[in-house]
């Protein structure tokens, strides 16, 4: 997500990282194509004016500092633009003293209120609430029986009753207290901005249930538009937050980036995949450093810690280091990296993630794939892969409907990774920790590991003549990867 | 499945890396990396090429007709989209409160076509070839320059057919699919096709090409009672293609002339959501059955992803044409300049609300028209 705007940016960045002195042609070449880049990601005309406008004051006033250099100090104001331009701090949901809460859907048709209003419920149940859906969209054929199914599925009660959405919905909420839900989530049509009627319905049915959150939900590609439809919903609703659905597209979403500046609310939640459980709290200040290309170490390392147990973690990172890591411990990290969410998302939140190796054919059934064929093989074989002969990898092939060279290849890649692995617990051994003898990896940490595999291009894993599908052409870096693609993490602490 | 387990093995190890250095070792939180690493070559999309000539024999269908037979019509579809005012109309007291044309002239004409999501690139094309007129002295004030703008952008817009294909000629029955990302309108316009070809006297039949989406099922099935056309339906989270491939040979069994196949969204970036839909096209054909159009369904209010969206769905499946649905809102669309420009697929249709006669063949003077409308 965002991930085109973020590669403009950085290679517009580039240009004036480390000069001395800006001429005032720099200046405006800069901001010309800062400009551009906001306006392809569809950022609104009018915000895109008075960015610029700010860039521009700060940029011309940044000679004064003594600290920075003039293009660190356009990257840190453009930095700080972004954030302003998403809004500050995420958006903190508090629980109505007299329950239920209640949560109003409003958007455009097609936005994706249903799947979001599912997806809430689903996030409201992880953080311990009761949710009771009710489908109030009467007008969309089969709009209630889609609600249903994806209530089924998270296993969240759904209220509805034909007739007219206002009484529905008020309905519903006396369901709610009368089954004792402390969450009520009203879906409703979609409904044209410009459609007075239609806009008359839904402030009644806000009247009816008087929402504690009126979200609206905006789709990631929409275009110049979505400002005009943000601030008459607002007018109508007084809107408290965004979702922005469809974010796992390639759209660059800067209609989400206007939406803050126009109404002054914060996009609240972002969807990004049509699972239920694709759906994530947003945080502006994290994602101003995604679109600067810095990736959002911060959600990363949230997931990793509400995943990964800390002993767990503690011996399977000895096991690595000590080379005696097998594709049984494989499979079953596999299955806790799956809870963090779909690779590719998690792709996109490692920082200098080479660009193209984000934007690569990242298939969750790739996974599937890969533990069919781990699961074919026997407990010794995955404990000793060298033991993998030829009838045995006809078997495991058949086993798990591949082919022998699929075999081949991850068992290949397998004792690679192995041993890249094993190597870096020595390097970071090394260079200041101290693995002892029992394999604890005493005081290595993550900066010096990430920076170890920064320095070998992680040129084991690729392979000898390892081309990656989907990664771009190694030029003169024999590792497929770009080097430099990988982060310098000694800043970070 | 090629190098797959490569790719997996590479990101799990990251992954892995990084989770377990978040967790075992010091925890570190705050300040983000302040050097920005350069980025890696990005793979630049394929330009695609015009579709491909229509078949020889090609019966013409001038319009689709959408005479308001149903229920409960809404009132002069095409009156609706004349309701909102244009875009231009913000600006005319700008741009004709002067007698010369100015640089604020400029702007506020890239402003308003930017506003109307013409994009960047669209807009400067535009406004560079009025610029040189203007230095020409071929025209010298704001109205002149809006009158040629208008006829440029007009002009943009007149080179393909935008008639539907239908051919009797060719292994019956004609196949038309319908592609898009998730909510476009898809389904909603199949519904509307389905009545207004109906009402040629064609024989049509639905296929509920969406397994996946809860109860897009029930959707198209709603829609055909309205249109009174049969449907056939296959299992939620069954193939599509099979759903397909079943509704052209019932059709083909039971003589009937046109299949109009739902398809589920899918986001463009989606590979492997791409590679079914490239399958349900080519199963389609596979005995009986020739795909006449594929109508790529585009939502009015998108924004620049649009192109994108019409790249790539015309690479999976050759995509014959644009359906603008939503055009009854404030949103105008302005993002098929480029797909007409730069992809050459023409827009066919137009959506103009949620019921089954909000449906128009596209007519581009009438659209600039309307983008130039005053209130
Ligand atoms: N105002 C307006 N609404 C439309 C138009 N066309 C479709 N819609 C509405 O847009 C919403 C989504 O339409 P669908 O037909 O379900 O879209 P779809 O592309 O089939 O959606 P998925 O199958 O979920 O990807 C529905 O609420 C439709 O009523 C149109 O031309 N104008
Ligand atoms: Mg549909």
């Amino acid at each position: 997500m965002f991930d085109n705007l973020s590669s403009r940016f950085e290679s517009i960045l580039k240009k004036v990282r480390g000069k001395g002195r800006l001429t005032e042609a720099d200046v405006d070449e800069v901001l010309g194509e800062i400009r551009a880049a906001l306006l392809d990601a569809d950022v609104n005309v009018g915000v895109v004016r008075n960015v610029v406008a700010r860039i521009r004051e700060a940029a011309v006033g940044a000679e004064l500092s003594q600290a920075l250099d003039p293009g660190q100090q356009i990257v840190k104001i453009v930095s700080q633009e972004l954030t302003a331009m998403l809004g500050g701090e995420t958006l903190k949901i508090s629980y109505a003293s007299k329950p239920p809460t209640v949560v109003l859907m409003a958007g455009l048709q097609g936005s994706g209120k249903t799947t979001s209003a599912a997806k809430l419920a689903r996030w409201f149940k992880s953080q311990g609430r009761h949710p009771l859906l009710v489908g109030a969209d009467l007008q969309r054929p089969a709009a209630v029986e889609q609600l249903r199914t994806l209530g089924k599925q998270i296993d969240v009660p759904v209220f509805s009753e034909p007739g007219d959405p206002v009484t529905t919905a008020t309905r519903g909420l006396a369901e709610a207290r009368r089954i004792g839900k402390d969450v009520l989530i009203v879906d409703t049509a979609g409904r044209l901005s410009i459609d007075a009627d239609l806009m008359d319905e839904i402030r009644r049915i806000s009247d009816a249930v008087t929402p504690n959150y009126t979200f609206l939900v905006i789709d990631a590609m929409t275009g110049q538009d979505a400002v005009n439809t943000a601030e008459a919903f607002h007018n109508t609703l007084a809107i408290d937050g965004v979702i922005l659905s469809k974010l796992d597209g390639d759209a660059r979403g800067g209609a989400a980036l206007s939406v803050k500046e126009v109404i002054g609310r914060p996009i609240a939640f972002a969807a990004t995949g049509e699972k239920l459980d694709a759906f994530e709290q947003f945080h502006p200040d994290r994602m101003a450093g995604r679109i600067l290309g810095m990736g959002d170490m911060l959600t990363l390392i949230e997931q990793a810690e509400s995943v990964f147990e800390k002993e767990e973690a503690e011996k399977t990172a000895a096991k690595l280091f000590e080379g005696e890591f097998t594709l049984d411990d494989f499979l079953d990290q596999l299955q806790q990296v799956k809870k963090m969410g779909s690779m590719s998302n998690i792709m996109g939140m490692i920082p200098g993630m080479p660009k193209a190796a984000k934007g690569a054919e990242i298939d969750d059934s790739m996974i599937t794939v890969t533990e069919a064929i781990i699961r074919s093989m026997t407990l010794e074989e995955r404990r000793r892969p060298e033991i993998i002969n030829g009838s045995r990898r006809n078997r495991i092939a058949k086993g798990s409907g591949t082919t022998v060279p699929d075999i081949n290849k991850l068992v290949k890649q397998f004792t690679e990774m192995q041993k890249m692995m094993k190597r870096m617990g020595g390097m970071a051994a090394l260079s200041g920790g101290k693995a002892n003898k029992k394999g604890k990896p005493g005081k290595v940490n993550p900066l010096k590991m990430a920076k170890a595999m920064r320095e070998m291009g992680l040129s084991d894993l690729a392979g000898p003549g390892g081309g990656m599908k989907g990664f771009p052409p190694p030029g003169n870096n024999p590792s497929g990867i770009p080097s430099e693609g990988f982060p310098d993490f000694r800043d970070f602490r | 499945m090629n190098s797959a387990p490569m790719i997996l093995l590479v990101l799990v190890g990251i992954v892995l890396l990084f989770g377990i250095g978040v967790v075992v070792f010091n925890r570190r939180k705050s300040a983000l990396p302040e050097s920005i690493e350069e980025s890696a070559p990005v793979l630049v999309p394929k330009v695609v090429e015009a579709p491909a000539a229509s078949p020889a024999s090609v019966a013409v269908v001038s319009e689709v007709a959408v005479e308001a037979e149903e229920p409960e019509p809404t009132p002069g579809a095409v009156r609706r989209f004349a309701r909102a005012a244009g875009i231009f109309n913000g600006s005319f007291a700008v741009l004709r409160g002067k007698d010369k044309i100015t640089s604020e002239t400029w702007e506020e004409l890239e402003e308003t076509l930017l506003r109307a999501d013409v994009g960047l690139t669209t807009t400067t094309a535009l406004l560079e070839s009025l610029k040189s007129r203007v230095g020409r002295k071929d025209i010298s004030t704001p109205q002149e320059l809006l009158d040629a703008l208008q006829g440029a952008m007009a002009g943009q817009l007149s080179s393909n057919s935008r008639e539907l294909q239908f051919d009797s000629s060719v292994k019956m029955p004609n196949i038309w699919l319908f592609v898009g990302v998730n909510g476009v309108g898809k389904t909603t316009t199949i519904g509307k096709v389905a009545f207004a070809q109906k009402a040629l006297g064609r024989s049509v039949l639905l296929a509920a090409g969406d397994t996946f989406r809860a109860a897009a099922g029930e959707q198209l099935e709603t829609w055909a009672q309205r249109a009174e056309v049969p449907i056939v339906r296959g299992n939620e989270g069954g193939d599509p293609s099979a759903v397909i491939f079943d509704a052209v040979q019932s059709a083909a069994a039971n003589n009937r002339e046109l299949v109009l196949g739902d398809t589920a969204g899918r986001l463009q970036n989606k590979s492997n959501l791409m590679e079914e839909l490239k399958k349900v096209r080519r199963v389609a054909e596979k005995e009986a059955g020739t795909v006449t159009e594929v109508l790529l369904v585009i939502d009015a209010t998108t924004g620049q992803n649009g192109l994108s969206q019409a790249e790539q769905f015309a690479l999976a499946t050759n995509v014959t044409g644009v359906v603008l649905t939503k055009l009854d809102g404030s949103a105008k669309g302005g993002i098929v300049f480029a797909i007409e420009t730069q992809l050459g697929i023409p827009v066919k249709l137009v959506g103009l609300g949620e019921t089954i006669g909000d449906l128009v063949p596209f007519d581009p003077e009438e659209y600039v028209r309307e983008l130039f409308a005053e209130a």
